[in-house]
C-alpha cells in the first residue's frame, strides 16, 4: 500500500503538529469509505495534553464517528506528532491502534532535524508494524 | 429484570467476531450482562471489550452518547431501547 496525500493536506497536518509543539497533536484525515482517498483534515483536541501521550476526548471521538458515518466517510489517515522522538510507533502506539484500515500517520517536529523532514505512514494491525511509502501529489 | 432489543454499534476492529455485522442486539439488566449476552452470541467478542472483571483501558463504551466510565460503568442499569456504541480509543504517543 501507498499513502496518496496532496500537499496541501501534507501541509495543514504539519501547521497543526507545529502549532501544538511541545504538546502531541492529534487529528484524522477523512474520505469516503467507498475510495478510501483522504480529503477532509479534522484536527482533534489532545484530551492529554501531553507531550507524551496523546487521546481524541472521548465525547468528541463518539462525535467523529457519527459525523463520518452520516456522509459515508472513515478515518483514513490517522496522524500525530512526536515531539522530541523519531516518527516512528512507539509501544503505546502499536497497543491502541485500533483501525486496522487506517493509515497511521506520524510526524516528528523534534528540534534536532531539519523542519518538517519526518512524516511517515504504518499500516499497524494485530501489533504488527508495516510502513509504507508517502506520495505527495498535485496542492 | 432484564432489558431486551439493546441495539449495539459494533466498531470495524471487532465485527471479525459479528461475522462483518455493524449494529447487532443484545440483552441485560446491567452493561456487564449486556457484554455478558454478546460474548455468548459472538466467541471471543467479550474478551476484546473487557479483561479481568473491567472495561479494557483501550475501549469506549457510550450509553445514549455518554461515556460510561462516568456514569456508572460496568454496573449502569440499562433499559430496553438503549443504545449503545462501542468504539476503539484513538490515542498513543512517544511515552513507552
Amino acid at each position: 500500500m501507498v499513502l496518496r496525500i496532496s500537499a496541501s493536506l501534507a501541509r495543514a497536518l504539519w501547521e497543526h503538529s507545529e502549532k501544538e509543539h511541545p504538546i502531541e497533536a492529534c487529528g484524522v484525515i477523512a474520505g469516503l469509505a467507498a475510495d478510501r482517498a483522504p480529503t477532509r483534515h479534522i484536527p482533534m483536541e489532545n484530551s492529554a495534553h501531553s507531550p507524551t501521550f496523546y487521546e481524541f476526548e472521548s465525547k468528541a471521538l463518539l462525535a467523529l464517528y457519527r459525523e463520518l458515518d452520516d456522509r459515508d466517510e472513515v478515518p483514513v489517515v490517522i496522524y500525530h506528532s512526536h515531539t522530541s522522538t523519531e516518527a516512528y510507533p512507539s509501544r503505546t502506539d502499536i497497543a491502541y491502534a485500533g483501525e486496522p484500515e487506517a493509515h497511521y500517520v506520524l510526524l516528528s517536529t523534534r528540534e534536532e532535524i531539519a523542519s518538517r523532514s519526518e512524516l511517515r505512514s504504518f499500516r499497524i494491525v494485530d501489533g504488527v508494524v508495516t510502513e509504507e511509502p508517502v506520495e505527495i501529489i498535485g496542492d | 429484570m432484564s432489558s431486551s432489543g439493546i441495539e449495539v454499534r459494533i466498531p470495524t476492529i471487532l465485527r471479525p467476531f459479528t461475522a462483518g455485522a455493524k449494529i447487532v442486539t443484545g440483552e441485560g439488566a446491567t452493561l456487564r450482562d449486556l457484554i455478558a449476552d454478546l460474548g455468548k452470541q459472538f466467541t471471543g467478542l467479550e474478551e476484546r471489550i473487557m479483561e479481568n472483571g473491567a472495561l479494557l483501558r483501550f475501549i469506549n463504551v457510550y450509553v445514549n452518547d455518554e461515556d460510561v466510565r462516568f456514569i456508572g460503568g460496568l454496573d449502569l442499569d440499562l433499559n430496553a431501547g438503549d443504545k449503545v456504541t462501542i468504539l476503539p480509543a484513538v490515542a498513543g504517543g512517544a511515552s513507552k
